[in-house]
């Protein structure tokens, strides 16, 4: 119980950035036409890429004779920015046939 | 100095996601949303390489980073310009799976840097030969294994829950994401078999128990390792891998008996996983950044997936234990059906032609065939005839919600004309024809006559409402959801037979002979 309590203070600004976002979140989905239901998904399909991050810090970190910290990591980067530039990408796309569509 | 500065890139990258979802979700601001998150994100990315500092050293490697960023934004660039419109959902869920495979290997990664970290107070004891300072040693080990105790029981567990949550939640969106990318561009069938619940809850067991046992023993186990040498990790390592394969064969179980009109609900769901498993990374790197990205997309996502189940009128709970195969919705459709009949190409022109109003339900059928700039050549034909027409979108039509939006936006039909199910059925009553165009499905009345069907309670078109019903299918199978539609029984229904685009070209032709 009381690693419990410490963890949270210790995190306690994180867990308010997780609570603020999730109504955040929330909000901000919940008056989207269904006409933008596929690109507002593909949109946060590539914002989540954002894990990417975490990708290139666990390669940046990793010892160079840490071969399967390095390989992982490589790995781990590729499909991160796979998953960043092309969400971003096919989002556009789509969005480009909505352009000027609504006089 | 470069620490502050990325602390403000990362507050900027935040913002900008959150104005980038926000902007999205407004037709006229969305593309330029989408740019906005976009930059935000390249922001982030580049901070982190250049100005990332854990305990004041810069990253290193950066040959292989910008190598694999390179490998990896010219294949999804690629991949994202190549790809039809009508495979886009396979391709956003295909892109959903990289980022959760990309958190479960983080989590792999900083599973073994976490317990040899931990293990890091060991010393190599034995060498010595004089019994003494061997003594010595031994009590000045018990001294550091007791302060690593202490350092260990607030720091161990939380990061090792925060490694497992990125992991088991990555693992299940990855292979969930293949299996349904698989199931849209047909190279997976539906398949369930008996008793595939109850695996389905083994299995997560397992994870979850697997899970329990890790947290609970790390802290021991480590410590252990700091007097007796690595081999306690062993057994740590082989659980782990085995929590990271039973999340894997979850998300293969928990995707592949799910069917038809579930698929866009499973996207969706799997795409807030990813979220959660991105945040779980913030967490574990203090990266308010990847903590306010993730979390965004598992909220949004989450609510996104609950409104299409609402639209479809099934519990999340109902999906997630995947029980809407195949088998069950044969054989509600299994009792004899009465006789349809179809209609020739020149009549069903006369019709269109001749009505006051027509009504286009646009599915699947339309978005295979390609059909979209022929629809919308046959709509301008009737407008010039002085006929009304609209489209009706049923949230679920398609593959994903919006995507008869997305196509028919490519073939420059207004959005005036776009109706969604509410004000649609409000007006059919009132129509004269009605061309339903490969759609199955989402116009059929046993979703609220027949409560033995798999689809009872699904809001849908209410196409029978109207004067008469043509509709457009390649043959009579049944739809993706695999039951019978008895739309296609009733008196007003007439079939027209044939790919959408072909019949639409056809269509057209004689209507202009018409006049």
């Amino acid at each position: 119980m009381e690693h419990i309590l410490s963890f949270l203070h210790q995190h306690i600004e994180l867990i308010y950035i997780v609570i603020l976002s999730i109504f955040l979140g929330v909000e901000v989905i919940s008056r989207v036409p269904s006409v933008l239901h596929t690109p507002l998904m593909s949109g946060a399909n590539a914002i989540h890429g954002v894990v990417i991050i975490g990708a290139i810090i666990v390669m940046g970190k990793a010892e160079t004779d840490n071969y399967l910290a390095l390989i992982l990591g490589f790995l781990a980067v590729i499909l991160g920015t796979i998953n960043v530039v092309g969400g971003f990408v096919v989002t556009d796309r789509m969005l480009e046939m909505f352009r000027g569509k609504k006089k | 100095m470069g620490s502050s500065i990325l602390s403000l890139i990362y507050l900027i990258g935040s913002v900008t996601f959150i104005l980038g979802l926000k902007m999205l979700s407004k037709p006229d601001t969305a593309r330029k949303g989408n740019l906005v998150a976009a930059a935000g994100m390249t922001l982030a990315i580049l901070g982190t390489i250049f100005l990332y500092t854990s305990n004041g050293e810069h990253l290193h490697n950066y040959g292989w980073i910008t190598a694999a960023l390179i490998i990896g934004g010219v294949i999804g660039v690629m991949s994202a310009r190549k790809v039809k419109m009508t495979a886009m959902p396979e391709m956003v869920s295909m892109f959903n799976g990289m980022g959760g495979a990309c958190a479960a290997l983080i989590s792999v990664v900083e599973f073994n840097h976490l317990i040899h970290r931990g293990a890091g107070g060991q010393i190599t004891v034995g060498q010595s030969s004089d019994k003494l300072l061997q003594q010595l040693l031994e009590s000045r080990i018990s001294e550091l294994a007791d302060t690593l105790a202490l350092n260990l029981n607030t720091d161990l567990r939380g990061s090792l829950l925060i490694i497992l949550l990125g992991l088991i939640i990555g693992a299940v969106s990855f292979a969930g994401s293949v299996i349904a990318w698989g199931k849209l561009n047909g190279s997976i069938k539906d398949f369930s078999f008996k008793g595939q619940h109850i695996l389905n809850l083994v299995v997560m067991a397992v994870v979850l128990i697997g899970a329990v046992v890790l947290i609970l023993q790390i802290n021991e186990k480590v410590m252990a390792t700091a007097v007796d040498g690595h081999s306690a990790l062993a057994g740590l390592q082989v659980l782990f891998y085995l929590v990271l394969l039973c999340s894997l064969l979850y998300g293969i179980l928990f995707v592949l008996p799910i069917g038809g009109a579930d698929m866009p609900v499973v996207i969706s769901l799997l795409n807030s996983f990813t979220g959660v498993a991105a945040a779980c990374g913030g967490f574990l790197y203090d990266n308010p950044v990847m903590l306010t990205g993730g979390i965004l997309v598992g909220s949004a996502g989450t609510i996104l997936t609950i409104l299409m189940c609402k639209a479809m009128n099934r519990s999340l709970k109902n999906v997630l234990i995947g029980s809407f195969g195949g088998t069950k919705a044969v054989a509600a459709g299994g009792k004899e059906q009465g006789a349809y009949k179809e209609i020739s190409l020149s009549d069903a022109a006369v019709v269109l032609a001749y009505a006051n109003k027509v009504i286009i339900v646009p599915g699947y059928g339309l978005a295979v065939a390609q059909a979209q700039h022929a629809c919308h050549e046959l709509e301008k034909l009737l407008e010039e005839k002085g006929v009304e027409v609209k489209y009706a979108i049923h949230p679920v039509a398609g593959r994903m919600p919006g995507h008869m939006n997305v196509l028919l936006a490519e073939a420059d039909v207004p959005y005036e004309k776009l109706l969604e199910m509410e004000d649609a059925n409000a007006e059919l009553p009132a129509t004269d024809a009605v061309l339903v165009l490969g759609a199955n499905d989402v116009v059929n009345p046993a979703a609220k006559n027949d409560p033995a069907s798999p689809i009872y309670g699904m809001p849908i078109l209410e196409v029978e409402n109207a004067k008469l019903v043509i509709v457009n299918k390649r043959s009579m199978k049944p739809g993706y959801a695999g039951i019978e539609n008895d739309l296609f029984f009733q008196p007003k229904t007439s079939m027209l037979f044939g790919d959408a685009k072909q019949v639409l070209q056809q269509l057209a032709a004689e209507i202009k002979t018409v006049s």
